[in-house]
Protein backbone atom coordinates (compact mmCIF):
# COMPACT_ATOMS: atom_id res chain seq x y z
CA UNK A 1 0.00 0.00 0.00
CA UNK A 2 1.35 3.19 -1.19
CA UNK A 3 -0.11 6.51 0.83
CA UNK A 4 -0.98 9.72 -1.58
CA UNK A 5 1.90 12.23 -1.19
CA UNK A 6 0.24 15.74 -0.43
CA UNK A 7 0.45 16.30 -4.62
CA UNK A 8 -1.89 13.22 -5.11
CA UNK A 9 -4.21 14.54 -2.58
CA UNK A 10 -4.46 17.61 -3.79
CA UNK A 11 -4.98 16.18 -7.42
CA UNK A 12 -8.05 14.15 -6.20
CA UNK A 13 -9.71 17.01 -4.68
CA UNK A 14 -9.32 18.83 -8.01
CA UNK A 15 -11.14 16.32 -9.55
CA UNK A 16 -14.19 17.25 -7.56
CA UNK A 17 -13.76 20.77 -8.00
CA UNK A 18 -16.59 21.14 -11.59
CA UNK A 19 -16.19 23.98 -14.15
CA UNK A 20 -17.87 27.27 -13.00
CA UNK A 21 -17.22 26.45 -9.31
CA UNK A 22 -16.65 29.37 -6.79
CA UNK A 23 -13.93 28.21 -4.79
CA UNK A 24 -12.19 29.14 -1.53
CA UNK A 25 -9.13 27.09 -0.52
CA UNK A 26 -7.70 27.71 2.94
CA UNK A 27 -4.23 28.43 3.98
CA UNK A 28 -1.84 25.48 3.65
CA UNK A 29 -2.43 22.48 2.25
CA UNK A 30 -5.27 23.56 0.48
CA UNK A 31 -3.54 26.22 -1.46
CA UNK A 32 -1.92 22.77 -3.52
CA UNK A 33 -5.38 22.46 -5.19
CA UNK A 34 -4.92 25.23 -7.32
CA UNK A 35 -1.90 23.61 -9.11
CA UNK A 36 -4.30 20.57 -10.19
CA UNK A 37 -6.92 22.49 -11.30
CA UNK A 38 -7.61 21.38 -15.27
CA UNK A 39 -6.27 24.28 -17.59
CA UNK A 40 -9.43 24.96 -19.43
CA UNK A 41 -11.73 24.60 -16.88
CA UNK A 42 -12.97 27.86 -15.73
CA UNK A 43 -13.45 27.61 -11.88
CA UNK A 44 -13.57 31.10 -9.55
CA UNK A 45 -11.13 31.03 -6.77
CA UNK A 46 -12.56 33.21 -3.95
CA UNK A 47 -9.68 34.70 -1.75
CA UNK A 48 -11.46 36.16 1.78
CA UNK A 49 -9.31 39.32 1.91
CA UNK A 50 -11.26 40.21 -0.91
CA UNK A 51 -10.46 38.77 -4.29
CA UNK A 52 -12.48 36.73 -6.88
CA UNK A 53 -10.82 35.21 -9.85
CA UNK A 54 -7.05 35.33 -8.22
CA UNK A 55 -4.89 34.28 -10.42
CA UNK A 56 -1.27 32.19 -9.65
CA UNK A 57 1.67 33.92 -7.77
CA UNK A 58 3.82 36.40 -10.02
CA UNK A 59 7.19 35.93 -11.78
CA UNK A 60 9.82 36.62 -9.40
CA UNK A 61 10.29 40.71 -9.43
CA UNK A 62 6.21 41.32 -9.77
CA UNK A 63 4.95 40.96 -6.72
CA UNK A 64 2.29 43.93 -5.80
CA UNK A 65 1.80 43.70 -2.05
CA UNK A 66 -1.42 45.39 -2.62
CA UNK A 67 -2.66 42.12 -4.06
CA UNK A 68 -2.21 39.31 -1.60
CA UNK A 69 -4.02 35.99 -1.01
CA UNK A 70 -5.22 34.93 2.52
CA UNK A 71 -1.73 33.83 3.56
CA UNK A 72 -0.54 36.77 2.58
CA UNK A 73 1.42 35.76 -0.49
CA UNK A 74 1.62 37.88 -3.38
CA UNK A 75 -1.05 36.67 -6.40
CA UNK A 76 -2.47 37.74 -9.59
CA UNK A 77 -5.94 38.72 -10.54
CA UNK A 78 -7.08 37.07 -13.90
CA UNK A 79 -9.10 38.99 -16.55
CA UNK A 80 -12.50 39.20 -15.36
CA UNK A 81 -11.48 39.14 -11.44
CA UNK A 82 -12.79 41.78 -8.85
CA UNK A 83 -11.96 43.22 -5.70
CA UNK A 84 -14.73 43.91 -2.76
CA UNK A 85 -14.58 44.58 0.89
CA UNK A 86 -14.31 42.47 4.32
CA UNK A 87 -18.01 42.39 4.40
CA UNK A 88 -18.81 41.71 0.59
CA UNK A 89 -16.21 38.98 1.23
CA UNK A 90 -17.87 37.04 4.47
CA UNK A 91 -21.23 37.72 3.10
CA UNK A 92 -20.06 35.87 0.39
CA UNK A 93 -19.54 32.79 2.01
CA UNK A 94 -22.11 33.05 5.27
CA UNK A 95 -24.87 33.81 2.38
CA UNK A 96 -24.17 30.35 0.95
CA UNK A 97 -23.10 31.59 -2.80
CA UNK A 98 -19.61 29.79 -2.40
CA UNK A 99 -19.85 26.55 -4.06
CA UNK A 100 -16.74 24.78 -2.14
CA UNK A 101 -13.89 25.37 0.63
CA UNK A 102 -11.19 22.94 1.04
CA UNK A 103 -9.55 23.46 4.29
CA UNK A 104 -6.85 21.78 6.43
CA UNK A 105 -8.11 20.10 9.34
CA UNK A 106 -6.88 18.63 13.10
CA UNK A 107 -9.76 16.36 13.73
CA UNK A 108 -13.20 15.87 11.63
CA UNK A 109 -16.25 13.92 13.69
CA UNK A 110 -17.84 10.87 12.25
CA UNK A 111 -20.85 13.70 12.49
CA UNK A 112 -19.14 16.08 10.49
CA UNK A 113 -17.91 18.33 12.74
CA UNK A 114 -14.60 20.40 12.17
CA UNK A 115 -11.62 21.05 14.50
CA UNK A 116 -8.69 23.27 12.72
CA UNK A 117 -7.98 26.54 14.64
CA UNK A 118 -6.88 25.96 18.14
CA UNK A 119 -5.00 22.86 19.58
CA UNK A 120 -6.27 23.85 23.23
CA UNK A 121 -2.94 23.51 24.78
CA UNK A 122 -2.92 26.41 27.85
CA UNK A 123 0.53 28.23 26.47
CA UNK A 124 -1.15 28.52 22.79
CA UNK A 125 -2.15 31.86 21.11
CA UNK A 126 -5.56 31.49 20.11
CA UNK A 127 -5.66 33.13 16.34
CA UNK A 128 -9.21 31.60 14.43
CA UNK A 129 -9.18 33.94 11.31
CA UNK A 130 -11.60 33.02 8.65
CA UNK A 131 -11.83 28.89 9.38
CA UNK A 132 -15.24 29.90 11.51
CA UNK A 133 -16.77 31.54 8.63
CA UNK A 134 -15.36 29.11 5.66
CA UNK A 135 -16.75 25.99 7.97
CA UNK A 136 -20.45 27.19 7.76
CA UNK A 137 -20.19 29.09 4.73
CA UNK A 138 -19.64 27.19 1.41
CA UNK A 139 -22.47 24.58 0.16
CA UNK A 140 -19.75 22.16 0.83
CA UNK A 141 -16.65 21.64 2.85
CA UNK A 142 -13.87 19.51 1.82
CA UNK A 143 -11.24 18.59 4.17
CA UNK A 144 -7.72 17.72 2.95
CA UNK A 145 -5.23 16.15 5.55
CA UNK A 146 -3.37 13.33 6.24
CA UNK A 147 -5.12 10.54 7.87
CA UNK A 148 -3.46 10.35 10.82
CA UNK A 149 -0.95 12.48 13.08
CA UNK A 150 2.54 12.00 13.07
CA UNK A 151 2.51 9.58 16.47
CA UNK A 152 -0.41 7.95 14.23
CA UNK A 153 -3.40 8.48 15.86
CA UNK A 154 -6.37 8.93 13.50
CA UNK A 155 -8.01 12.08 12.60
CA UNK A 156 -10.93 10.57 11.61
CA UNK A 157 -12.56 10.81 15.32
CA UNK A 158 -15.14 9.97 16.70
CA UNK A 159 -16.18 12.86 18.99
CA UNK A 160 -13.26 15.56 18.25
CA UNK A 161 -10.84 16.38 21.32
CA UNK A 162 -10.04 19.97 20.34
CA UNK A 163 -11.77 22.89 19.83
CA UNK A 164 -14.60 22.96 17.38
CA UNK A 165 -14.16 25.38 14.47
CA UNK A 166 -17.84 24.17 13.29
CA UNK A 167 -20.81 21.58 14.20
CA UNK A 168 -21.51 19.28 11.52
CA UNK A 169 -20.59 21.62 8.99
CA UNK A 170 -18.04 18.79 6.72
CA UNK A 171 -19.08 17.22 3.35
CA UNK A 172 -16.16 15.20 2.12
CA UNK A 173 -12.37 14.34 3.27
CA UNK A 174 -9.70 13.21 1.52
CA UNK A 175 -6.68 12.16 3.38
CA UNK A 176 -3.68 10.19 2.04
CA UNK A 177 -5.43 6.79 2.88
CA UNK A 178 -9.17 7.42 1.18
CA UNK A 179 -12.00 9.54 0.23
CA UNK A 180 -15.02 9.40 2.65
CA UNK A 181 -18.43 11.41 2.39
CA UNK A 182 -19.99 12.53 5.89
CA UNK A 183 -23.16 11.81 5.62
CA UNK A 184 -26.04 11.60 8.20
CA UNK A 185 -25.95 7.92 8.55
CA UNK A 186 -22.10 7.95 8.87
CA UNK A 187 -18.63 8.42 6.97
CA UNK A 188 -19.09 6.52 3.83
CA UNK A 189 -15.83 5.57 2.09
CA UNK A 190 -15.50 6.86 -1.91
CA UNK A 191 -12.22 5.43 -2.69
CA UNK A 192 -9.03 4.34 -1.13
CA UNK A 193 -5.33 3.65 -2.59
CA UNK A 194 -4.56 1.14 -4.15
CA UNK A 195 -3.79 -1.91 -2.16
CA UNK A 196 -5.48 -0.87 1.23
CA UNK A 197 -8.05 -3.02 2.00
CA UNK A 198 -10.88 -2.03 3.99
CA UNK A 199 -10.18 -3.90 7.23
CA UNK A 200 -7.06 -2.05 7.62
CA UNK A 201 -8.56 1.50 7.15
CA UNK A 202 -11.17 0.67 9.84
CA UNK A 203 -7.86 -0.10 11.25
CA UNK A 204 -6.22 3.19 10.90
CA UNK A 205 -9.39 5.41 11.41
CA UNK A 206 -11.06 5.69 15.37
CA UNK A 207 -14.76 6.77 13.88
CA UNK A 208 -16.65 4.20 12.47
CA UNK A 209 -16.61 3.37 8.54
CA UNK A 210 -19.54 2.30 6.28
CA UNK A 211 -18.04 0.53 3.23
CA UNK A 212 -19.50 1.49 0.19
CA UNK A 213 -18.63 0.52 -3.47
CA UNK A 214 -15.07 1.49 -3.11
CA UNK A 215 -12.50 1.28 -6.23
CA UNK A 216 -9.20 1.76 -5.81
CA UNK A 217 -7.14 4.34 -7.40
CA UNK B 1 -15.90 75.53 1.05
CA UNK B 2 -16.07 72.13 2.11
CA UNK B 3 -12.40 70.52 2.10
CA UNK B 4 -11.53 67.38 4.53
CA UNK B 5 -8.06 67.87 3.47
CA UNK B 6 -5.67 68.39 6.54
CA UNK B 7 -2.33 69.61 6.07
CA UNK B 8 -0.67 66.86 8.09
CA UNK B 9 -0.64 63.24 9.83
CA UNK B 10 -0.53 65.64 13.10
CA UNK B 11 -3.87 67.33 12.13
CA UNK B 12 -5.60 64.18 10.94
CA UNK B 13 -5.17 62.40 14.11
CA UNK B 14 -5.91 65.70 16.46
CA UNK B 15 -8.57 64.35 19.24
CA UNK B 16 -7.76 61.34 19.75
CA UNK B 17 -8.15 60.85 23.55
CA UNK B 18 -6.69 58.44 26.48
CA UNK B 19 -9.46 55.22 26.43
CA UNK B 20 -10.31 55.75 22.88
CA UNK B 21 -11.46 52.87 20.10
CA UNK B 22 -9.97 52.99 17.49
CA UNK B 23 -9.98 51.11 14.62
CA UNK B 24 -7.20 50.66 11.67
CA UNK B 25 -7.71 49.07 8.06
CA UNK B 26 -5.45 46.66 6.51
CA UNK B 27 -4.92 42.92 5.67
CA UNK B 28 -1.58 41.97 6.83
CA UNK B 29 0.38 44.87 5.24
CA UNK B 30 -2.26 45.85 1.92
CA UNK B 31 -4.35 48.65 3.22
CA UNK B 32 -2.45 49.31 5.91
CA UNK B 33 -2.35 53.17 6.95
CA UNK B 34 1.35 52.82 8.18
CA UNK B 35 2.25 56.76 8.28
CA UNK B 36 -1.45 57.31 10.24
CA UNK B 37 -0.23 54.64 13.26
CA UNK B 38 3.38 56.41 13.37
CA UNK B 39 1.12 59.23 13.48
CA UNK B 40 -1.10 57.62 16.43
CA UNK B 41 2.62 56.84 18.06
CA UNK B 42 3.97 60.39 18.19
CA UNK B 43 0.32 61.67 19.20
CA UNK B 44 0.64 59.95 22.21
CA UNK B 45 -2.95 58.32 23.39
CA UNK B 46 -3.34 55.44 25.80
CA UNK B 47 -5.34 52.68 27.22
CA UNK B 48 -6.07 52.39 23.21
CA UNK B 49 -8.33 49.68 21.90
CA UNK B 50 -7.64 48.61 18.48
CA UNK B 51 -10.13 46.86 16.25
CA UNK B 52 -8.08 45.75 13.68
CA UNK B 53 -7.74 42.06 11.86
CA UNK B 54 -4.19 41.31 13.41
CA UNK B 55 -2.15 42.24 16.20
CA UNK B 56 0.92 43.62 14.25
CA UNK B 57 4.07 42.01 12.36
CA UNK B 58 7.74 43.05 12.90
CA UNK B 59 8.59 46.21 15.11
CA UNK B 60 6.51 48.88 12.40
CA UNK B 61 3.08 49.34 12.08
CA UNK B 62 0.47 48.54 14.87
CA UNK B 63 3.46 46.05 16.21
CA UNK B 64 5.37 49.31 16.92
CA UNK B 65 1.76 51.19 18.82
CA UNK B 66 1.33 48.01 20.65
CA UNK B 67 5.82 48.15 21.81
CA UNK B 68 5.27 51.50 22.80
CA UNK B 69 2.46 50.56 25.31
CA UNK B 70 -0.71 52.66 24.12
CA UNK B 71 -2.81 49.37 23.38
CA UNK B 72 -5.03 47.92 26.94
CA UNK B 73 -7.14 45.66 24.32
CA UNK B 74 -7.45 44.44 20.79
CA UNK B 75 -10.01 43.00 19.36
CA UNK B 76 -8.89 41.05 15.91
CA UNK B 77 -9.10 37.89 14.16
CA UNK B 78 -5.74 36.25 13.45
CA UNK B 79 -3.15 37.33 16.15
CA UNK B 80 -0.77 34.94 15.72
CA UNK B 81 1.34 34.85 13.66
CA UNK B 82 5.19 34.04 12.48
CA UNK B 83 6.64 37.57 13.36
CA UNK B 84 3.75 38.44 15.83
CA UNK B 85 6.37 38.74 18.68
CA UNK B 86 5.46 42.11 20.01
CA UNK B 87 2.12 40.78 20.48
CA UNK B 88 2.79 37.42 21.79
CA UNK B 89 5.25 38.71 24.31
CA UNK B 90 2.53 41.11 26.13
CA UNK B 91 -0.75 38.54 25.74
CA UNK B 92 1.88 35.67 27.44
CA UNK B 93 2.57 38.42 30.17
CA UNK B 94 -1.08 39.44 30.67
CA UNK B 95 -0.39 43.37 29.57
CA UNK B 96 -3.00 43.49 26.96
CA UNK B 97 -6.49 41.59 26.60
CA UNK B 98 -7.67 40.35 23.73
CA UNK B 99 -10.65 39.75 22.49
CA UNK B 100 -10.91 37.02 19.74
CA UNK B 101 -13.44 37.23 16.76
CA UNK B 102 -13.76 34.98 13.88
CA UNK B 103 -12.80 37.40 10.58
CA UNK B 104 -16.40 37.59 9.06
CA UNK B 105 -17.91 38.17 12.37
CA UNK B 106 -15.33 41.02 12.93
CA UNK B 107 -16.31 42.31 9.59
CA UNK B 108 -19.65 41.91 9.66
CA UNK B 109 -19.90 43.79 13.55
CA UNK B 110 -17.93 46.51 11.95
CA UNK B 111 -20.42 47.15 9.03
CA UNK B 112 -23.21 46.92 11.52
CA UNK B 113 -21.74 49.59 13.42
CA UNK B 114 -21.88 52.00 10.37
CA UNK B 115 -25.19 50.43 9.06
CA UNK B 116 -27.62 51.36 12.96
CA UNK B 117 -27.93 47.93 13.56
CA UNK B 118 -28.72 46.44 17.08
CA UNK B 119 -27.11 42.95 16.82
CA UNK B 120 -28.17 40.27 14.46
CA UNK B 121 -28.08 36.49 14.44
CA UNK B 122 -25.23 34.77 12.86
CA UNK B 123 -24.31 31.19 11.82
CA UNK B 124 -20.91 31.78 12.55
CA UNK B 125 -19.12 29.94 15.87
CA UNK B 126 -21.97 28.05 16.80
CA UNK B 127 -21.35 25.44 19.21
CA UNK B 128 -17.61 26.60 19.44
CA UNK B 129 -15.87 28.20 22.24
CA UNK B 130 -16.01 31.81 20.74
CA UNK B 131 -19.53 31.77 21.03
CA UNK B 132 -19.57 30.44 24.96
CA UNK B 133 -22.05 32.58 26.97
CA UNK B 134 -23.46 34.03 23.62
CA UNK B 135 -27.22 34.40 22.76
CA UNK B 136 -28.01 31.65 20.28
CA UNK B 137 -31.34 30.93 18.37
CA UNK B 138 -32.78 28.66 16.35
CA UNK B 139 -34.37 30.30 12.96
CA UNK B 140 -35.85 28.14 10.59
CA UNK B 141 -34.13 25.27 11.63
CA UNK B 142 -30.48 26.66 11.68
CA UNK B 143 -28.38 27.94 14.81
CA UNK B 144 -27.24 30.93 15.25
CA UNK B 145 -25.14 33.60 17.74
CA UNK B 146 -26.29 37.09 18.61
CA UNK B 147 -23.32 39.31 17.98
CA UNK B 148 -23.47 43.49 18.31
CA UNK B 149 -21.78 46.14 16.38
CA UNK B 150 -18.31 47.27 16.95
CA UNK B 151 -18.22 51.31 16.98
CA UNK B 152 -15.06 53.20 16.97
CA UNK B 153 -13.75 56.77 17.61
CA UNK B 154 -11.83 57.06 14.95
CA UNK B 155 -10.60 54.88 12.34
CA UNK B 156 -7.67 54.94 10.50
CA UNK B 157 -8.20 54.46 6.67
CA UNK B 158 -5.98 53.43 3.82
CA UNK B 159 -6.80 54.59 0.19
CA UNK B 160 -5.45 55.52 -3.07
CA UNK B 161 -7.26 58.59 -4.02
CA UNK B 162 -9.54 61.20 -2.35
CA UNK B 163 -10.93 64.44 -3.13
CA UNK B 164 -11.92 66.99 -1.10
CA UNK B 165 -15.12 65.90 -0.27
CA UNK B 166 -13.68 62.62 1.33
CA UNK B 167 -15.09 60.59 -1.48
CA UNK B 168 -12.69 57.38 -1.84
CA UNK B 169 -10.83 54.65 -4.35
CA UNK B 170 -8.82 52.13 -2.80
CA UNK B 171 -6.27 49.92 -4.98
CA UNK B 172 -6.78 46.33 -5.37
CA UNK B 173 -6.94 44.15 -2.05
CA UNK B 174 -5.83 46.97 0.42
CA UNK B 175 -9.88 47.68 -0.16
CA UNK B 176 -10.16 45.30 2.54
CA UNK B 177 -11.49 46.94 5.94
CA UNK B 178 -11.42 50.39 4.74
CA UNK B 179 -14.68 50.90 3.30
CA UNK B 180 -16.90 49.34 6.81
CA UNK B 181 -14.12 50.66 9.10
CA UNK B 182 -14.82 54.22 7.77
CA UNK B 183 -18.54 53.96 8.41
CA UNK B 184 -18.50 52.53 12.04
CA UNK B 185 -16.33 55.65 13.68
CA UNK B 186 -17.41 58.43 14.86
CA UNK B 187 -14.12 59.86 12.98
CA UNK B 188 -12.79 58.34 9.94
CA UNK B 189 -9.50 59.72 8.89
CA UNK B 190 -8.01 58.51 5.74
CA UNK B 191 -4.72 57.93 4.51
CA UNK B 192 -4.71 58.49 0.50
CA UNK B 193 -1.28 58.04 -1.83
CA UNK B 194 -2.82 60.74 -4.36
CA UNK B 195 -5.84 64.05 -3.41
CA UNK B 196 -7.56 64.42 -6.59
CA UNK B 197 -10.03 67.55 -8.05
CA UNK B 198 -13.20 67.26 -7.23
CA UNK B 199 -14.92 65.42 -10.28
CA UNK B 200 -12.25 63.78 -11.37
CA UNK B 201 -13.44 60.43 -9.31
CA UNK B 202 -15.48 58.67 -11.63
CA UNK B 203 -19.02 58.52 -9.82
CA UNK B 204 -19.78 54.90 -10.90
CA UNK B 205 -16.77 53.79 -9.05
CA UNK B 206 -16.59 55.75 -5.86
CA UNK B 207 -16.14 52.52 -3.02
CA UNK B 208 -16.48 55.07 -0.02
CA UNK B 209 -19.04 57.98 -0.85
CA UNK B 210 -17.72 61.20 1.66
CA UNK B 211 -20.54 61.00 4.41
CA UNK B 212 -18.63 57.97 5.91
CA UNK B 213 -15.17 60.11 6.08
CA UNK B 214 -14.14 63.53 8.00
CA UNK B 215 -10.64 64.02 7.43
CA UNK B 216 -8.14 62.86 4.62
CA UNK B 217 -4.21 62.86 4.87
CA UNK B 218 -1.92 63.39 1.39
CA UNK B 219 0.97 60.56 1.92
CA UNK B 220 2.15 59.96 -1.47
CA UNK B 221 3.51 56.55 -1.73
CA UNK B 222 7.22 57.52 -2.64
CA UNK B 223 7.06 59.39 0.93
CA UNK B 224 5.27 56.13 2.26
CA UNK B 225 7.56 53.63 0.35
CA UNK B 226 10.50 55.34 1.84
CA UNK B 227 9.37 55.34 5.31
CA UNK B 228 7.86 51.93 5.50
Amino acid sequence: MKRRTRDQIAARVALDIPEGAYVNLGIGLPTLVANHLPRGREIFLHSENGILGMGPAPAAGAEDWDLINAGKQPVTLLTGGAFFHHADSFGMMRGGHLDICVLGAFQVSAGGDLANWHTGAPDAIPAVGGAMDLAIGAKRVFIMMEHQTKSGESKVVRQCSYPLTGVACVSRIYTDLATIDVKPDGLHVVDMVEGLSFAELCGATDAPLIAQHAPAL
Amino acid sequence: MINKIVASVADALAGVRDGATVMISGFGGAGQPAELIDGLIEQGARELTIVNNNAGNGDTGLAALLKARRVRKIVCSFPRQADSYVFDELYRSGQIELELVPQGNLAERIRAAGAGIGAFFTPTGYGTQLAQGKETRIISGKPFVLEYPIHADFALVKALKADRWGNLVYRKAARNFGPIMASAAQCAVVQVDQVVELGALDPEVIVTPGIFVQRVVCVPAHIARAVA
